[in-house]
C-alpha cells in the first residue's frame, strides 16, 4: 500500500489538500450506465484513481435452493479486488476484508432495492476493483446502484456514497489513499438523496460528537454531488443528451 | 398529455399531490417517486412510469412464448424468460380424462419444443400457472424466434398495433409476439422472413426513437425495391 510519507504536507495554510483539492471538493467522478453485454445491468467508476466495474445478474433462480426466501427476493454482492489493483500483487481468494465490504455494501443497498417484488429469487451483484486509490467501497456502493438501476431493478432511490473525515484537524470531504493513511479519522457515508435517508455509516478514527455532526452533514453534501453524477450516468444511456 | 410525459430515474419525484400510484411507482409521503428508469405518465387520478429496462414479470392473461424446459409425470416446466418457471399442466393438454399411467406426456410435447401460451394464474406464493387451451395458443410447429428486451414489447406492437401491422403488410409474415420478449415469425418467403427479423431488431436497437414506424416502414420498403 501507499507507503506513509512523514514529510507530506496533508492540509497547507491555505486550506490546499496533499492531492491539490480544497477541503470540501471531491475528487473527479466519471460514471458509465452499461457497457457489458451479457449482464443484466452494469456500470463503471472512475473515483479519482480508484476504477471499478460492477454487474448484476437478476432476478434470477436461486442455487443452491436453501437459500432462497418465499417472502422476499434476495441480495448477494461480492466485492473483489484484482491481483493488480494495488501495488504490491493483492492475493485473489477473498480476503477477511473484501468478505466485509461485500456484507457492508449489500447491506447498505437493501433499504434502496424493492426486493420483495420478487420472492424466491436472487439478485447478484458482482464488484471488481480494477484498481484501488482509498475509499472503493464508497466508489463501489455508488457503481452498485447505477447497474442495479441499469438491469431494471425496482429501487426506491438511488445509493449515493462518499466518505467523510479528519485530515489534520479539519473535516474534509472525500479522503483519499494518503489521508486515508496518516489522517485521524475515516468516514464512509451512503445515502438515499431523495428519502433522505443514511444507508450506510461507518467510522475509523476518532472525533468529538461536534465534529462527528459536521462529518455526516459534509459527507451527505458530498452524496448529493455524487448522486447528480449517477443520474446523468442512467439519463446518458437511455435517453441521449435530450432536454428533458 | 405530452407535457405530463417525463424521463425518470428510480428516486425521481414524478409528482406530488391525491394520485394513485400504478405500476414502477411509490407513494412517499405525498410524494409520488419512480422505482425504474422509464417514462412517467400522469393521468387524471393516477401515475404510472412505463419500464425502459428490467426482466418480464409473469402478468395474469398475457401471450407468452414458452420453451419446454423438462417434464414430470404431470406437468411440463416451460422457459418464458422470467426469473420463474412456467407450470403446464398435463390435465391442459390431455384434457379432464388424463391418466399419469396412460399417457405420455412427451407424445404431445417434447423438451425444446415452443409453445404459445396464456399465463393463466400467478401470485407471489407459486410459480406462474400457464395453460394452451384456447384458440391461437399450442405447440409452434414453424416460424423463427427472435429474442427482444421485454421492456420493448409494447413499442414493437406499437400504438393499436401499428408497428406490427406495418411490419406484417410489408413482408407477409405471421408474427407472434410473446409479452415477455420473445417473438415468433413464420413467413413463406425466405426474403420475407428476413427483413421481418430485421424490423424486429431494429425496433428493440431504436425503441426510443421517435417515430419509428417510419423508419421501419422506410427500411422494409427500400429492401423491396432493390
Amino acid at each position: 500500500m501507499g507507503g506513509r510519507d512523514a514529510t507530506m504536507v496533508l492540509l497547507d495554510e491555505n486550506g490546499i489538500r496533499c492531492d491539490g483539492r480544497k477541503i470540501d471538493e471531491p475528487r473527479r467522478i466519471m460514471i458509465k450506465a452499461g457497457g457489458l453485454k451479457n449482464a443484466d445491468g452494469s456500470a463503471y467508476i472512475e473515483f479519482g484513481d480508484n476504477k471499478i466495474l460492477v454487474g448484476v445478474f437478476g432476478p434470477r433462480d436461486v442455487h443452491p435452493k436453501h437459500m432462497s426466501n418465499t417472502d422476499t427476493g434476495i441480495l448477494r454482492v461480492r466485492y473483489h479486488m484484482e491481483p493488480f489493483s494495488v501495488t504490491e500483487r493483492k492475493n485473489p481468494a477473498p480476503s477477511r476484508r473484501e468478505i466485509e465490504i461485500s456484507k457492508v455494501i449489500k447491506e447498505a443497498l437493501e433499504p434502496a432495492v424493492m426486493l420483495e417484488k420478487f420472492p424466491r429469487t436472487a439478485v447478484d451483484v458482482f464488484i471488481e476493483v480494477l484498481q484501488a486509490d482509498g475509499g472503493t467501497r464508497c466508489a463501489a456502493l455508488t457503481a452498485a446502484s447505477v447497474a442495479l438501476a441499469d438491469a431494471g431493478i425496482p429501487m426506491r432511490d438511488m445509493v449515493a456514497a462518499i466518505a467523510a473525515g479528519k485530515v489534520a484537524d479539519t473535516i474534509v470531504l472525500d479522503v483519499n489513499n494518503e489521508e486515508d493513511q496518516a489522517g485521524q479519522a475515516d468516514m464512509p457515508i451512503g445515502y438515499m438523496p431523495s428519502l433522505k435517508k443514511i444507508t450506510l455509516l461507518q467510522l475509523d478514527g476518532i472525533l468529538t460528537p461536534e465534529e462527528y455532526k459536521k462529518c455526516v452533514s459534509v459527507g451527505v453534501e458530498g452524496c448529493k454531488i455524487v448522486y447528480e453524477l449517477q443520474k446523468k450516468a442512467l439519463h446518458n444511456k437511455y435517453f441521449g443528451n435530450r432536454d428533458d | 398529455m405530452d407535457n405530463k410525459r417525463k424521463y425518470v430515474i428510480p428516486g425521481d419525484l414524478v409528482t406530488t399531490g391525491p394520485f394513485r400510484p400504478e405500476q414502477n411507482v411509490i407513494l412517499e409521503g405525498n410524494k409520488i417517486i419512480s422505482t425504474t428508469i422509464g417514462i412517467s405518465e400522469i393521468y387524471d387520478d393516477s401515475v404510472k412510469v412505463i419500464p425502459l429496462t428490467g426482466k418480464y414479470l409473469p402478468k395474469i392473461d398475457d401471450l407468452v412464448i414458452g420453451k419446454v424446459i423438462s417434464h414430470t409425470s404431470l406437468s411440463w416446466e416451460l422457459d418464458i424468460n422470467s426469473c420463474y418457471v412456467g407450470f403446464l399442466p398435463a390435465q391442459d393438454v390431455f384434457g379432464r380424462d388424463f391418466s399419469a399411467h396412460a399417457d405420455e406426456l412427451t407424445s404431445k410435447l417434447k423438451v425444446g419444443d415452443l409453445v404459445a401460451a396464456r399465463i393463466a394464474n400467478f401470485d407471489r406464493t407459486r410459480d406462474p400457472l400457464v395453460t394452451i387451451s384456447d384458440r391461437d395458443l399450442g405447440k409452434i410447429d414453424s416460424g423463427a424466434l427472435v429474442k427482444i428486451s421485454p421492456s420493448k414489447v409494447p413499442r414493437l406492437i406499437g400504438k393499436r398495433g401499428t408497428m406490427i401491422q406495418t411490419i406484417e403488410m410489408a413482408t407477409n409474415a405471421a408474427i407472434t409476439i410473446g409479452q415477455n420478449g420473445w417473438v415468433v415469425v413464420s413467413c413463406e418467403s425466405p426474403e420475407g422472413l428476413l427483413k421481418a427479423k430485421k424490423a424486429i431488431q431494429m425496433v428493440n436497437e431504436k425503441a426510443h426513437v421517435a417515430n419509428l414506424t417510419d423508419q421501419v416502414k422506410e427500411m422494409l420498403e427500400s429492401k423491396g425495391e432493390s
